[in-house]
């Protein structure tokens, strides 16, 4: 019966859902890299995404416009990383619990601006699939990578663009430095609280982009808890990653494909009873984790401590 | 471009501490002022609120006889004024060249110019003498190298006013000859200059005028060439100081430590230890001199069980102790006052009575059956302190608000209680004020009389000299030479640089 999992169909079939699936946890986890880099643990990303992900399917639902669903999404992320970064920088509050904080809110907010506007879940037209030219037509590889839709192929080219930012840019070099030696950057003029705020407000904005990836590309509708958990791997994947992107972008694949892994488990019926199959990804996070932690990695070793001059 | 700074009347409190209380300082152009003062006499607060980091309570900063207000280091940078840390600046896991590249401009707007950042850099380097590889990680390199890190980020800067805290602490005496000429360098191209020391013999070579500092307050201005290391020490510390000691020739005899052929792997996995071998005996200071990171703090480490040694042997009173756990060596009467002393010192928000039992706590008479004493722990805490001449609030303070010569004194205190056979003291005095060193010298030859084997190792040449009954001096992992404390410093300056060996 395991062989039923190796058949060609099934394979393409994971593959293609994994990339998907991979999606909202890029843009999620490498928007959260740079906030955690520069030293702001935001653990509220679920609950961001919801918000956003709420808010742009809203937009969707009444006008039809995507691209507005979008941006509304990216502008409400924003807001709410910067509520985070207001927080968590400015009154120095425990980031670890201010997260929570976030994300309770966010949960709170989505569910009843859903229930007093929309109520039950209803299907949108989300973004379409977008057939890259001659490149869908390969053989296993055109379905797989180049038919998916818009939001895909951006969350995978946000990997190659944070590196660069953070590698070869001049705002990546103070990100970087802020989150290792605040001091350092605080007495060459480098404003740490800004910096902060600029990582956590974008990484804000990213983690709203992956909530409407799910309620206008994805999943194509809302309800309550959307998200279900996506957004704590996310700041999971962070660290998996070792806060370098290709290695998040590996993390986001494995875990997501071992989701797509799971679902064919279901749909096949291979007999494993659904809770566990369900378990599956989650085992695999805390196993991948446990082996991840043992590396050396340049961490950001001023991560969840805010900045206070002359200490 | 800078005529003169002044500062005017400047008050600074903290909580429970007048850290500055209306100082007033000059510095013009092409002149070199040296701040002179005790630890804790308010130096580095003075310095911090004329680089902006800090607010004054009270007072005005005059650049060119105008007030200006310096709010950030940046509006300091901007005004000219650059200023190298006594605590490094700098971030370790960044190369070098990212360092100094980071928060300029960049010739490539937002994209980062490191290879240019690099080429100007060397120039720099070359020019005042500075050497340092641009693509090395900071966390790789020796103090004595991330100093030099830190004069070309600020040189990079074009700072017309540098402000120095305490910058030779780290180097060599050849290292600092060099270094006083960069600054003289600077002196005739008409940068103005702060060098804050409270080493005399450099106050004294240096600089034109020189500002003394005790308890926040200026406690005298005086033209260098109008005056004394004598006064000026009498100024600094309120009263008269030690710094030659009398002491009884050693005797050779069996020895007690005795390191032989060791090896031992730096951080780079390079041997930074070359089969290196040296003896102690009983009742000998035996000083081993050299520039920052020629195997110096990985000998004492491996002495110490906390790094492994590749070959060779390390015995104590005959026994192998190389390679043993460092619990086993501390029970071995061997005593060990680490280089970094708020990393394995102490533990920094322990109190100052659990830090005095730190090593001996899991014994008789301090915890029985896994129960604290706390009586016990507290009387010996006491005595500890009282005899030591800790300065501190309580003995449940936590031991990191205390100054480094108190905390040093404690960690000495506690040391010298377990009466050890082998005392390893590694950099006992770095960056500890005159009054606590002088303090700390004294106790290291009345131990020496005690009959205790002494390895001092130190980058303070002065020091060496003032203890030791042989100077071993190391360079590139070897021992060069071992010569008699009075051999001239010029002399010893040239087997610390490598150019000369036994
Ligand atoms: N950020 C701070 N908070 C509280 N007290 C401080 C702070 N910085 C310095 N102090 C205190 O101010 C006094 C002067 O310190 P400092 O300027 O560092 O002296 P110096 O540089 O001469 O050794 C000391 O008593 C020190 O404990
Ligand atoms: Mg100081």
């Amino acid at each position: 019966m395991i062989l039923q999992l190796l058949a060609p169909a099934v394979l393409i079939g994971i593959a293609t859902s994994g990339i998907l699936l991979a999606t909202p946890y890029l843009y999620a986890a490498l928007g959260e890299m740079f906030g955690q880099i520069s030293g702001v643990l935001n653990l509220g990303v679920e609950g961001i995404m919801l918000v956003a992900a709420f808010a742009a399917y809203y937009v969707v639902y009444s006008s039809g416009n995507l691209i507005a669903g979008l941006a509304v999404a990216i502008v409400v992320g924003a807001l709410m990383g910067l509520l985070m970064a207001f927080i968590s920088i400015t009154l120095k509050a425990e980031q670890g619990i201010s997260g929570i904080g976030v994300y309770l809110f966010g949960l709170g907010l989505s569910d009843l601006l859903f229930r007093v506007t929309i109520g039950t879940p209803t299907p949108v037209n989300g973004f379409p699939s977008l057939q890259i030219p001659f490149l869908s037509d390969l053989p296993v590889l055109g379905p797989v990578l180049f038919s998916q839709n818009i939001l895909v192929y951006g969350a995978f080219l946000f990997v190659p663009f944070s590196w660069f930012a953070l590698n070869k840019t001049t705002i990546g070099l103070k990100i970087r430095a802020v989150g290792q030696t605040p001091e350092a950057a605080d007495s060459l003029g480098i404003s740490v609280a800004g910096v902060r705020y600029l990582t956590v407000t974008f990484g804000g904005a990213m983690a709203g982009i992956a909530g409407a990836s799910l309620s206008i590309a994805l999943l194509n509708i809302f309800q309550q808890n959307l998200t279900s958990g996506l957004g704590f791997i996310a700041v999971a994947l962070v660290y998996f990653g070792g806060w370098r992107p290709l290695r998040i972008m590996l993390g986001a694949l494995l875990f997501s494909m071992v989701s797509a892994l799971q679902l064919w488990i279901q749909t096949l019926g291979l007999g494993l009873p659904s809770d566990i199959a369900g378990m599956l990804p989650y085992v695999l996070t805390i196993i991948a984790l446990i082996f991840a932690a043992r590396q050396i990695v340049t961490q950001p070793t001023a991560l969840t401590k805010p900045f206070e001059r002359g200490e | 471009m800078i005529q003169s700074v002044e500062l005017k009347n400047i008050t600074k409190r903290f909580p429970g501490v007048l850290a500055n209380d209306h100082i007033n300082l000059r510095v013009n152009a092409g002149e070199i002022v040296a701040l002179l003062g005790e630890n804790g006499a308010g130096k580095s607060t003075l310095m911090k609120i004329l680089y902006g980091m800090y607010r004054p309570d009270e007072g005005e900063i005059c650049i060119n006889d105008q007030a200006v207000t310096i709010s950030s280091p940046n509006d300091a940078l901007r005004q000219g004024i650059g200023m190298i840390h006594q605590h490094f600046q700098l971030v370790p896991g960044f190369t070098v060249v990212e360092n100094v590249a980071l928060g300029l401009k960049s010739s490539r707007g937002p994209l980062t110019d490191l290879d240019v950042v690099s080429r100007r850099m060397l120039e720099l380097a070359k020019q005042y003498g500075l050497q340092v590889d641009p693509s090395a990680y900071v966390w790789q390199l020796a103090v004595g190298q991330q100093q030099r890190v830190e004069i070309i980020k600020a040189l990079y800067r074009n700072a017309s006013l540098l402000i120095l805290d305490e910058p030779t602490a780290v180097l060599t005496p050849n290292e600092v000859d060099e270094f006083f000429n960069i600054l003289r360098r600077l002196r005739e191209n008409g940068h103005a200059l702060i060098f804050i020391s409270h080493k005399l013999q450099e106050v004294m070579a240096i600089s034109d005028r020189v500002t003394v500092l005790r308890g926040g307050r200026v406690v005298g201005e005086v033209a260098t060439r109008d005056t004394t290391k004598q006064e000026l020490a009498q100024m600094m510390v309120g009263r008269q100081v030690i710094t030659r000691w009398e002491k009884q020739a050693a005797q050779e005899t069996e020895p007690i430590l005795r390191v032989q052929n060791l090896t031992v792997l730096g951080d780079k996995n390079l041997p930074a230890v070359k089969n290196l071998s040296l003896h102690v005996c009983p009742g000998e200071i035996l000083g081993i001199a050299g520039v920052s990171g020629n195997g110096q703090r990985e000998l004492a480490e491996a002495i110490a069980g906390l790094r492994r040694a590749t070959t060779g042997s390390i015995t104590s009173e005959g026994r192998e102790i190389a390679n043993h756990s460092p619990a086993h060596i501390i029970h071995s009467n061997i005593a060990f006052i680490p280089e970094e002393r708020m990393l394995m010192g102490v533990v920094r928000e322990f109190s100052v009575a659990q830090n005095a039992i730190l090593e001996t706590h899991d014994q008789l008479p301090y915890s029985r059956y896994t129960f604290f004493n706390f009586s016990a722990v507290n009387q010996t805490a006491a005595r500890l302190v009282n005899d030591f001449e800790v300065k501190t609030p309580s003995l449940e303070t936590p031991i990191k608000v205390l100054s480094g010569g108190n905390i040093q004194k404690l960690i000495l205190a506690r040391e010298l209680e377990r009466a050890p056979r082998f005392l390893l003291a590694a950099q006992p005095t770095r960056g500890v004020d005159i009054g606590a060193t002088e303090y700390i010298h004294r106790r290291l030859i009345e131990q020496r009389a005690r009959g205790t084997a002494i390895l001092l190792i130190s980058e303070d040449l002065e020091e060496v000299i003032a203890l030791s009954d042989r100077v071993a001096v190391m360079y590139e992992g070897e021992i060069v030479g071992v010569l008699p404390p009075t051999t001239p410093v010029e002399e010893l300056g040239l087997y610390m640089a490598g150019a000369k060996r036994a």
